[in-house]
């Protein structure tokens, strides 16, 4: 993982509209190296379009993204892309491949090198070494939120992207994604994480972002904060 | 100013270039009158290429541009190209049945024109289902039309080839080309029907134009109505 | 970052190893172009000596039309879960996903057509021979323009609504010189004819697949989300 190098990611004054929808208005984002983003905010808010926005998956109405210092566009985003890992709701899992088939199909769109050791490492570290071989589209929910898991991190991002990661997971596998994050993440690394679920979240982060009707209404610190007083804000467990 | 000029013109010019074709044109030997579709059939087919042409390079520029403008120039001009090759595909067998006897000759032009009908109406078919999202509507008709535009020089050799003939159509007083007088009635009705295109084409990005402005006037209201309702 | 070369053949490779994972699919494929040609069988009660004459007809309807359905399925796979989200972010150029596609299409394609020309000619009775193997450039030229463009139309046509039907619609039209040429093609090799007599036909195929595969890459990234 790269030292910092200045704001992994910086949204400046970006609106995203769909048809007459403005699901995000003039949003001021920065992510320097470290921090930790809870995203909040309630269902509509705007906070998987933010997500995508910050994956590269959409393009801004107005405004303008740049991550690790650049503007990713078209086929110059593909390095950019080699550093982002993205989490979203559907699980991105092929349901004909194998567990680890899906994983080193991954392995092979990011050119990874040492696949066999790499699949293997992550299959142990989410706990899916028994179900290797079988067909990823028979694992449980769960399984497969730790498969989709071991899918985002494997290249070793620098900067995640999670929409909801601990859907459908039990207590097990939460601390699991717990202790991927923190490790994965290290000192330099950076996540946006949107989700309703403030107690499995709170470990982790360092920043506070609600978002309501597609506008930023809070940004702070998670210093000082308790999860009780954010059950008060915007978009709290809705 | 520019603007208001073909409607006039054409108004001026259809009637002469009926005039043309029907009375000052010389009577073809074995046909007879229905020959003098012809004047109709040509013409229109020229039109027919221009608009799809047109579509083209202008949902190229749409592409490269993402300006709304050209995208809206760009269906009106599809509309009227497959309205042009309607005409053709309908003059053709009304003009082949009394002379040759068949409805359709499966000759090399007219079948070509239907391969080329059926894609543009396709376009339309794509524009209509597209649903909300007007942008991607954009994007994908734009790409069926420049596929469509690139395809047609290579419908047209391919189904040329397959007949294994070049039935010379044009040539119907028997020479090495056109005569003279029937030459210059073609190019009168031509120009009248460039004039039509024009006037039509003028007409339907207004129309456009107008109902993209309407669009984004309800996107506005929608908003300030939405921007009211949501907490400060 | 990967490349092209390196993209494509991973994308690719994905699609042809789910295929295999679940033979009972790919059969389907073949038993429907299949399927067709015995209709066409029954519908005009087709004899050995026919088979030279409309036999190429037959089989190229029976090829396209199972094709449309390859095409549809093989795009929207990647509609489900969001999985084209997956491809979109792979570090590499966007025209490596567009080859990728064309290359499990093409090969899919001709794994049915391998299949489906021995049987058809067996169904006719007509003598199966050389004329084989002569048939093979003229499946794969042919198969790979109507990928290309195929490949192209049904990234568009699975995110329309309705877009199923829109396929067919905006594809048959767009590939009507691949059909001529390569019934042509196959009538003349059907007959042992030589080849000076149809290249051009040939030429019509590879000039075509050159033309479309280019045009593409330029177009692909216009067809994807935005």
């Amino acid at each position: 993982m790269t030292a910092g190098d200045g704001p992994l990611l910086e949204v400046r004054s970006v609106s995203r509209r769909f048809g007459v929808v403005a699901a995000l208005d003039r949003i001021d984002l920065t992510l320097q190296p470290g921090e930790r983003v809870l995203l909040l905010g309630r269902n509509g808010a705007g906070k998987t379009t933010l997500l995508r926005l910050a994956a590269t998956l959409l393009r801004p109405t107005t405004g303008t993204l740049r991550h690790f210092g650049r503007e990713a566009r078209g086929d110059e985003g593909a390095a950019v892309r080699g550093r982002l890992g993205y989490l979203p709701h559907g699980s991105l899992l092929y349901d004909d491949l194998s567990v680890a088939g899906n994983l080193r199909f991954h392995a092979a769109l990011h050119g990874l090198a040492d696949v066999r050791g790499r699949v293997q490492r992550a299959l142990e570290e989410t706990g899916l070494s028994g179900r290797a071989g079988d067909p990823a589209g028979t694992l449980s929910r769960g399984l497969q939120q730790r498969l989709s898991a071991a899918r985002a991190f494997l290249h070793r991002p620098d900067l995640l992207l999670l929409d909801e990661p601990f859907t459908g997971l039990d207590a097990p596998g939460v601390l699991l994604l717990q202790g991927l994050l923190r490790e994965r993440l290290g000192t330099a690394g950076a996540c946006l994480l949107a989700t309703h679920d403030i107690p499995s979240s709170w470990p982790l982060v360092t920043r506070v972002v609600a978002l309501a009707a597609g506008r930023i209404v809070l940004d702070r610190k998670a210093d000082g904060l308790a999860p009780a007083d954010l059950q008060a804000l915007p978009g709290a467990a809705s | 100013m520019l603007q208001r000029l073909p409607l006039p013109l054409a108004a001026i010019a259809l009637p002469l270039a009926l005039r043309e074709a029907f009375l000052a044109a010389p009577a073809e030997q074995k046909m007879g009158v229905v020959q003098r579709i012809f004047y109709f059939h040509v013409p229109s087919a020229m039109m027919a290429f221009l608009g799809v042409g047109l579509c083209a390079v202008l949902s190229a520029l749409y592409l490269w541009r993402r300006d709304r403008r050209y995208d809206i120039a760009a269906e009106a001009a599809a509309e009227l190209g497959v309205l042009f090759c309607t005409i053709v595909l309908v003059t053709g067998p009304l003009w082949a049945r009394p002379v040759w006897g068949v409805y359709w000759t499966g000759e090399v032009r007219l079948t070509s024109t239907l391969i080329l009908w059926l894609l543009f109406v396709g376009y339309l078919l794509l524009r209509g289902q597209a649903g909300g999202d007007r942008d991607a509507t954009a994007r994908f008709a734009a790409i069926v039309a420049i596929v469509g535009a690139l395809d047609v020089p290579i419908i047209y050799k391919s189904v040329e080839w397959w007949r294994g003939l070049h039935p010379k159509v044009l040539k119907i007083s028997g020479g090495g080309g056109l005569d003279p007088a029937m030459a210059r009635s073609l190019l009168v009705c031509s120009i009248a029907f460039l004039l039509l295109f024009a006037a039509l084409y003028v007409e339907r990005l207004r129309l456009g134009r107008l109902t993209e402005e309407v669009a984004s006037l309800e996107q506005q209201t929608a908003r300030l109505e939405n921007a009211e309702g949501s907490p400060a | 970052m990967i490349g092209v070369a390196r993209g494509s053949l991973a994308v690719a490779a994905k699609d042809l190893r789910a295929e295999m994972a679940s033979p009972a699919q790919a059969m389907s494929l073949f038993v429907f172009a299949l399927l067709v040609v015995v209709v066409f069988h029954f519908a005009f009660d087709l004899t050995a000596a026919e088979f030279t004459a409309l036999g190429p007809g037959v089989l190229w309807v029976a090829i396209l039309f199972t094709g449309i359905l390859a095409l549809d399925r093989g795009f929207r796979v990647e509609r489900e879960g969001g999985r084209i989200d997956g491809l979109r972010l792979a570090p590499m150029p966007r025209s490596a996903l567009y080859f990728g596609k064309v290359l499990s299409t093409w090969t899919i394609m001709t794994a049915v057509e391998i299949v489906l020309v021995p049987i058809a000619a067996i169904l006719f009775n007509h003598p199966l021979g050389g004329w084989a193997l002569r048939l093979l450039p003229v499946l794969l030229l042919n198969t790979l323009g109507f990928a290309a463009v195929g490949c192209l139309f049904a990234c568009i046509t699975t995110q329309t609504r309705r877009g199923d039907l829109l396929l067919p619609v905006l594809l048959f039209p767009a590939a009507v010189p691949i059909a001529l040429a390569a019934v042509r093609a196959t009538g003349h090799v059907l007959a042992g004819r030589p080849l000076d007599r149809f290249a051009h036909w040939l030429t019509l195929s590879a000039a075509y697949d050159l033309i479309f595969l280019a045009a593409a890459v330029l177009l692909f990234d216009h067809a994807l989300d935005d």
